[in-house]
């Protein structure tokens, strides 16, 4: 039964929780207390009188009948007092607003004040993972590598702005929307790269966070269906994650894509990623993600990296360069380029990186790779090092410290 | 809901603009105060002489040290405020991005705190 009732806070906790947010008047404090009030009730109740036929159906039941119980309550204590006007939203006993069942819509209003640009980032992340996907403080504070008392800082922090500022719990309108949408999809990747490329720690791959951004990244796409960059960004990380299990071997240990086994890649999840590339490209022409999506897309069509489209690659950095010109994507055409002309073509485009990239160790490493390509042995060794000394992730760092042995081993 | 829009720019830059570009400024404030007040967003609202003028005090053991200048040395100064009335946050964001300095200054945006029986 717990882990009946665990499952179920899973997948129920975003949509509840997004509906209590509004029938209580935008009060995500209050909500959550009622939330949790709901599923104290199902511990107790249903190890009693079994699971009842409709879980879900039950929790959100209860769960509004503790948010009316609470609005009455706070009514009858919380009289106005002399000239305070009351808060007409957290006072006011709407009856029909509890019976509306917008749930898809409910959702999307969460998402977009979790991810209002007025709160910083890091609260915006954190507050979309507690609300929308249920994770506890402690578990988005092990993802994150944080102390667990300052995340829950941040969360506390974060709904007492909403609070405060009055941050409206809604869907922004039509002229707003391209710009927010595109802050909430930022957030969604983040949570996705953070997981599918976890900037320190043990672990490469954080499949839970990567999860979790799909699993918003899926939500998002089907209640805007008519917008085309969730389609792909979405594209983009199932044929990211469609590599997850070749991206690291026995040990856990770094395979850069070239050496992976592709019968380990999961042509189930490419499949629904390249239907996504096409349909994003098709409704609303090129976005950023649709174009790293389509050269994703192109990678996971290939047999093995020499055999890959590598034209067609150089050609769609051009075009993502033309939007977005971060040093980053400049690393990853340079990569591309060499694979296209030779390493030392890829060489060229590096070394103008420097200033911009110096710092990071990715950058580095491409170098060393490409020095290495190019028998300048001495000059890859130093590259490495330069990553070495950078470098946050145990898995990375083992991996290039493999490459530094293997060229110090070379007699040459 | 109120709020205050604290506008912040550069005297300095004020100082090097000319004085057709300060003048449509200026109309552009005036333009912008009008609209706020026809659609009833406008509570209050004062331009601000530059901070030369500023003096700032501190009473300590019952004596008022004053010094001259403002409380912080900024890149950007408080040059005016409006408050408005506004249904939320996006509200308020809307109006703020209107003002005139908006584009090379910057606005802060505070919620008005509400006090009971005042």
């Amino acid at each position: 039964m717990r882990a009946t009732i665990a499952e179920l806070h899973r997948a129920e906790h975003g949509a509840i929780l997004a509906y209590l947010i509004r029938v209580l008047g935008g009060d995500f404090a209050l909500a959550e207390d009622v939330l949790q009030e709901a599923f104290a009730a199902a511990f107790e109740q249903w190890p009693v009188s079994g699971l009842p036929p409709a879980p879900g159906a039950w929790l959100r039941r209860t769960a509004r009948n503790k948010a009316i119980d609470r609005l009455r309550r706070r009514a009858r204590f919380e009289r106005p007092i002399g000239g305070l006007e009351p808060e007409p939203t957290t006072h006011q006993l709407e009856q029909d607003a509890f019976d509306q069942d917008e749930t898809g819509d409910d959702q999307l209003r969460l998402i977009f004040t979790c991810c209002n640009p007025a709160l910083s980032l890091e609260a915006q992340v954190a507050l979309t993972l507690h609300t929308l996907c249920g994770l506890t403080t402690d578990e988005i504070a092990r993802a994150f590598l944080i102390d667990p008392v300052a995340m829950a800082q941040r969360l506390v922090r974060a709904k007492n702005k909403i609070k405060v500022a009055r941050i409206p719990y809604r869907v922004p309108d039509r002229a707003e929307l391209p710009e927010r949408l595109h802050a909430v999809l930022a957030v969604v990747y983040l949570v996705f790269s953070e997981g599918y490329a976890a900037t320190r720690g043990d672990a490469l791959v954080r499949q839970d966070l990567t999860k979790q951004a799909i699993h918003i990244g899926s939500l998002i796409e089907r209640l805007l269906p008519e917008a085309s960059e969730p389609k792909a960004l979405l594209a983009l990380m199932l044929l990211h994650e469609a590599r997850r299990l070749a991206r690291t071997d026995e040990h856990g240990d770094l395979v850069l894509l070239e050496d992976q086994d592709r019968s380990l890649w999961d042509r189930e999840l490419i499949a629904l990623g390249i239907a996504r590339v096409k349909d994003a490209l098709r409704m609303g022409g090129a976005t950023s993600y649709g174009i790293q999506a389509a050269i994703a897309a192109l990678h996971a069509e290939a047999p093995s990296s020499a055999q890959t489209d590598w034209k067609q690659i150089d050609l769609l950095y051009h075009e993502l360069l033309k939007l977005d010109e971060a040093p980053i994507v400049h690393l990853n055409h340079a990569a591309a380029v060499a694979m296209l002309k030779g390493p030392e073509a890829g060489l060229a485009l590096l070394t103008r990186l420097t200033p911009e990239l110096g710092q990071y160790h990715l950058f580095h490493a491409a170098r060393a790779d490409l020095l290495r390509r190019a028998s300048r042995r001495s000059e890859a060794l130093a590259a490495y090092e330069a990553a070495l000394k950078l470098v946050q992730n145990e898995p990375e760092r083992r991996y290039l410290q493999r490459r530094v042995a293997e060229l110090q081993g070379r007699a040459d | 809901m109120q709020y205050i829009l604290l506008i912040y720019a550069s005297e300095a830059m004020q100082a090097k603009r000319s004085e057709a570009e300060n003048n449509a400024i200026f109309d552009g404030y005036m333009t912008y105060t009008e609209e706020i007040r026809k659609s009833g967003h406008l509570v209050a609202g004062e331009p601000l002489e530059d901070t030369r003028s500023a003096t700032t005090i501190r009473v300590k053991d019952g004596k008022t040290l004053r010094t001259d200048g403002p409380f912080a040395e900024t890149r950007e100064q408080l040059g005016g405020f409006y408050i408005v009335e506004a249904k939320d946050l996006d509200e308020a964001v809307a109006l703020a991005a209107r003002i005139p300095d908006a584009k090379d200054g910057c606005i802060e945006i505070r919620p008005v705190m509400k006090i009971p029986g005042m």
